[in-house]
């Protein structure tokens, strides 16, 4: 039971308990309140239904962009791209963002590991029956690691330079087997045959994507499809989703971050935003304790409004 | 004729743990028939508007979960079903937020009240976690876009090792157990703090101590 209590020296909030009371009905408010709700969620849903765009298959990735599939595998066995230069949870290749100098990313440690090469060679080594695929793994293999670095990374450079990314417009060069490897990937993918094949470790269950979408990822479709839908990381999308849905609202703020500077053109933008986020969170926890803000209310007075019939009865 | 006084139960666990309960929250103040006069706006409806969207999310979701993680996809009936639970999201937030302005302009954390503010911003937090799982857990390209974007966020502050936004499987536990659970214990224990201290007086009435 609510006794009176301190606000500052010399004020007290009143027991509630100690106030005229009325009849007030909890028990039908509540279920007029859960009749309301759950129509309104009915009608709406009927209305306005609700987003399912179909997810991206690896094929369709391959036959509507093949040129960025040859270049993500490319990327991917010269160790450039996103994935592979990560840091921590994949890997231990950056020190990954910190903030105010601490090292945030990386004192997590690497606790989801992901060889990026392996997103590329894993596949392959599971195709039969190709002579040309098995002929460039061994080729692959044979090579030291630094030449299976140069190779790659030649290649990677060359289709970066072709026009339009064009694996046939590539001028000859010392690519080793990369061009027969990225070809036998690509094949491979617009046959379908990478579906699946990235989600688990060998096991029949796969319910962990993290590897399909590091690699869905690594290419620039997911992220092309994404902007053109406007739903970018600097159009507001992290709280968007498709279509002309309300997708999360109430990620506004942590969204508006990333629109303005300085968090638009930082590195370390994730690690800031989030750290700001979490004070911000705290701050509004212990609101009831920090002085000044706790005392908005009174000096802006919407509690006027909100009790204007008790404040009237007062008067008279 | 003498008679046995009635055995209470005391020195017992059993009756220790019943008089904690009256004590915190007494029967009368649990389900009271009569409110404070001041208590007389459309803002206190937000709250039990809250409730009400909570329970036809976990009530939706329920129903989904028969189903399956993607009968939506296939189904007509599992659509509207998916429908009515995003949209009983966006009502649940949409009353959770104005009820939260609410309290704020009341000041409605006088009083030994500090408490009930916490757990209403944590369960807050907490519902954004589980609707943020939500949208990972659909499996389709909204899922695929927000989990790659997300996981930046996540591991650039050390915890993706523990908390993968790329693994479903993990993303839907979280979703349909762990958070709904933490949103439902933290809800209740919000709601008994309201009960036991009742609605907070308005700003002005204050009492000058001696």
């Amino acid at each position: 039971m609510t006794t009176t209590t301190t606000l500052r020296p010399g004020r007290r909030t009143p027991d509630s308990h100690g106030y005229p009371t009325r009849s007030y009905d909890l028990v039908k408010e509540f279920v007029l309140a859960l009749g309301l709700m759950t129509a309104l969620s009915l009608v709406l849903a009927g209305i306005f239904s609700s987003p399912d765009d179909p997810s991206i298959t690896m094929s369709g990735w391959a036959k509507a962009d093949p040129a960025d599939v040859v270049a993500t595998a490319a990327g991917e066995l010269a160790g450039t791209t996103t994935s592979a230069t990560y840091g921590a949870p994949y890997n231990h290749a950056s020190e990954g963002q910190s903030v105010l100098g601490l090292q945030l990313q990386k004192w997590g440690g690497v606790g989801v590991p992901v060889d990026s090469a392996d997103l590329v060679l894993q596949p392959l080594r599971g195709v039969t029956g190709d002579p040309r695929t098995s002929l460039a793994l061994a080729a692959w293999d044979a090579l030291p690691a630094s030449a299976q670095t140069a190779a790659a990374t030649a290649y990677a450079d060359a289709l970066a330079k072709a026009p339009d990314g064009d694996p046939a417009q590539v001028p000859a060069g010392r690519y080793g087997p990369l061009p027969a490897m990225t070809a036998a990937f690509l094949r491979l993918a617009q046959g379908g045959g990478l579906e699946g094949s990235l989600t688990s470790s060998g096991t029949f269950y796969g319910g962990d994507q993290t590897r399909s979408m590091l690699l869905l990822s690594d290419g620039a479709y997911l992220e092309d499809t994404a902007v053109a839908d406007h739903l970018g990381g600097d159009q507001w999308g992290m709280m968007n989703e498709v279509g002309n849905y309300p997708g999360q609202p109430w990620m506004w703020l942590y969204t508006f971050w990333y629109q303005v500077k300085p968090f638009s053109t930082s590195e370390n933008a994730d690690a800031q935003v989030w750290m700001l986020m979490m004070g911000l969170t705290l701050a509004l926890i212990l609101l009831p304790w920090i002085p000044g803000l706790r005392s908005i209310p009174r000096w802006i007075p919407v509690h006027r409004l909100i009790w204007r019939e008790h404040y009237r009865r007062q008067r008279t | 004729m003498s008679t046995a006084p009635p055995d209470t139960g005391g020195g017992t666990w059993t009756a220790g743990l019943r008089d904690r309960l009256s004590r915190t929250v007494p029967a009368d103040q649990l389900l009271p028939d009569r409110q404070p006069a001041y208590v007389a706006s459309w803002i206190y409806v937000f709250g039990v508007l809250t409730l009400a969207g909570l329970i036809v999310v976990v009530g939706s979701g329920l129903v989904l979960s028969f189903g399956g993680a993607i009968w939506w996809h296939t189904s007509s009936l599992g659509h509207f079903v998916n429908s009515v639970h995003l949209w009983s999201v966006e009502l649940f937030f949409a009353c959770m937020v104005i009820h939260l302005w609410g309290k704020f302009w009341m000041a409605a954390w006088r009083g030994h009240r500090g408490l009930t503010w916490v757990t209403g911003v944590v369960a807050f937090v907490a519902s954004i976690g589980a609707a943020f799982t939500g949208y990972l857990t659909q499996s389709n390209f909204d899922s695929q876009w927000i989990s790659g974007e997300a996981k930046d966020g996540i591991n650039s502050i050390g915890v993706g090792s523990w908390f993968n936004v790329l693994n479903p499987g993990q993303m839907l536990m979280w979703h349909i157990v762990l958070l709904p659970l933490a949103v439902g214990v933290i809800a209740v224990l919000h709601i008994l703090m309201v009960r036991r201290h009742g609605v907070v007086p308005p700003l002005g009435d204050e009492e000058v101590s001696s």
